[in-house]
């Protein structure tokens, strides 16, 4: 599989990451999207006339969705991670994988405008992030009320991979995560998967430091 | 009238190569700026009165001052080697002080923490003792004989190598760092920090290199350097105070903030005080 990739898109990250939790080496093709703009120049509008990356092909097939590759790399090479067990977790992972484009269409987007000078109305950007983040706070910590910490189930899927790049990379676009300890539990948990990668702006967890595990002290008290 | 002594210094604001067709509104100093191309292709840069300012174009970015600098720009004798590639890394808006983008530029201790595995990696954490000197020949704070273990110094390194560096400091929000080039072991590559200062507490970091290496892509050297850089942004905003305090307070500096040190106290020598602090903490 090849990525046509930026080093500093949250939505080419998803790909490496998950392609790195798949277990599997993708063939990257760096795009230099900025200064260069290369994005929008000829050689990528014909293979991706929307003008947008990542861009991911094997052999005839062409993706241009970032989640839509996150399932071809699951199906193909981890399918746990698509969560289809049953018809509900099936309709929740999508249900998430449309929610993360309200994340990258609000954080991602203040946060382009704050870090790589694109235009956009920061403060309406920011206002629309805000209301994003305390809806998917409100779901982890339901989730975690349950003993859970992923998004569609008992184990990361898709939908986790999907969310995560524009959350993590939010305090980038002027949205400091601090007043969301369930987004920030679920970050940790989904930093210590095994074969996790990080990208600039998203740190690793540091090796010396225990690891907490996913179950914060709120549960374990609750389930006791 | 913003900036006091470093009015007088110039700033970057844009890159040559791409300047904005349409215009573009900025900030240098707090005050409003406008770049845009006149008739005959070349950079414009007004500032809030629609006053016209002195530009230079150099070092691939257009240069301009909002006060009457009695000197040329630095050199950069290297810029104009041949067999160097000239790479304008595109810029990057930090809500930080503009100096302490700069400081966070001449720091070697974070390497193994913030770029891990690629500038530095655990448990090769120490900086051996280096030398720091102000310069009163140029005005330059330079700090030279710096070695520090690198698994992946640049694009074109093969494996972890000793890489030795130096600092030089010509300007109160430029930095420009010598480093042993992996494919040329006899020579430095050259890689820089331009800080235009939008306001005390933001800047707009435009990085630039001269280097060698035949091998990479344009774009890989590019995004390599982005790497580098995004890595710094969000340590850089999370600095507490926001300004660069240049009095002794609360912070204890270790031996390897030497270049630092040197670089508070050549800030404060001039009056260089933008975005800094002057009362400890």
């Amino acid at each position: 599989m090849k990525l046509y990739d930026y080093i500093l898109s949250p939505s080419c990250y998803r790909v490496r990451l998950m392609a790195a939790l798949a277990g599997i080496k993708l063939e990257l093709r760096p795009v230099d999207f900025h200064p260069g703009a290369e994005h929008r120049g000829p050689e990528l509008l014909a293979l991706n006339p929307s003008g947008t990356i990542p861009i991911l092909t094997e052999g005839d097939l062409v993706l241009t969705q970032s989640t839509a590759m996150l399932t071809y790399i699951a199906a193909t090479h981890a399918p746990e991670w698509l969560g289809d067990d049953k018809p509900a977790m099936r309709a929740q992972v999508a249900q998430w994988l449309a929610f993360a484009q309200r994340l990258t269409d609000s954080a991602g987007a203040a946060r382009l405008h704050d870090m790589l000078q694109m235009p956009g109305d920061i403060v309406k950007l920011r206002l629309a992030a805000t209301r994003t983040l305390r809806e998917l706070e409100a779901a982890i910590s339901a989730a975690r009320r349950r003993g859970r910490i992923f998004l569609a189930g008992d184990r990361p899927t898709i939908a986790d991979i999907a969310c995560f790049p524009y959350v993590a990379l939010a305090p980038d676009g002027g949205l400091p995560l601090d007043a969301y300890p369930s987004i920030r539990l679920w970050m940790r948990a989904v930093r210590g998967l095994p074969g996790f990668v990080e990208m600039p702006g998203i740190h690793r967890l540091h090796e010396l430091m225990p690891e907490p595990g996913p179950q914060p002290d709120v549960v374990r008290k609750e389930s006791a | 009238m913003n900036g006091g002594a470093m009015r007088d210094q110039w700033y970057p604001v844009a890159i040559a190569a791409q300047l904005p067709q349409k215009g573009r509104d900025s900030l240098l100093l707090g005050e409003p700026i406008h770049i845009a191309t006149d008739e005959t292709g070349g950079a414009r840069v007004t500032d809030g009165a629609g006053r016209i300012l002195p530009i230079i174009s150099r070092y691939g970015h257009i240069w301009t001052s909002l006060g009457q600098p009695e000197q040329d720009l630095f050199p950069i004798p290297e810029a104009d080697q041949p067999g160097r590639r000239l790479v304008d890394v595109g810029s990057v808006k930090v809500r930080c002080s503009p100096l302490r983008a700069v400081e966070n530029f001449l720091d070697i201790a974070h390497f193994p923490f913030v770029h891990t595995d690629i500038l530095g990696s655990e448990p090769h954490t120490e900086v051996e003792r280096y030398e720091v000197e102000i310069r009163d020949d140029v005005d330059e704070v330079w700090a030279t004989k710096v070695k520090f273990y690198q698994p992946q110094a640049a694009k074109s390194a093969q494996g972890g190598i000793t890489t030795e560096y130096m600092y030089r400091v010509p300007s109160p929000t430029c930095s420009i760092l010598y480093k042993t080039s992996p494919p040329r072991p006899g020579e430095w590559d050259v890689i820089t920090l331009f800080v235009q200062p939008l306001t005390e507490e933001t800047c707009e970091v435009w990085p630039w290199m001269a280097l060698f290496d035949d091998d990479s892509s344009m774009t890989d050297m590019i995004h390599f350097q982005q790497m580098i850089f995004v890595q710094d942004r969000s340590i850089l905003e999370n600095q507490i105070p926001a300004l660069l305090p240049l009095d002794p307070g609360k912070e204890i500096p270790t031996r390897a903030d030497m270049t630092s040190i040197a670089y508070r106290r050549w800030l404060k020598r001039h009056g260089y005080t933008y975005g800094a602090q002057l009362v400890a903490a």
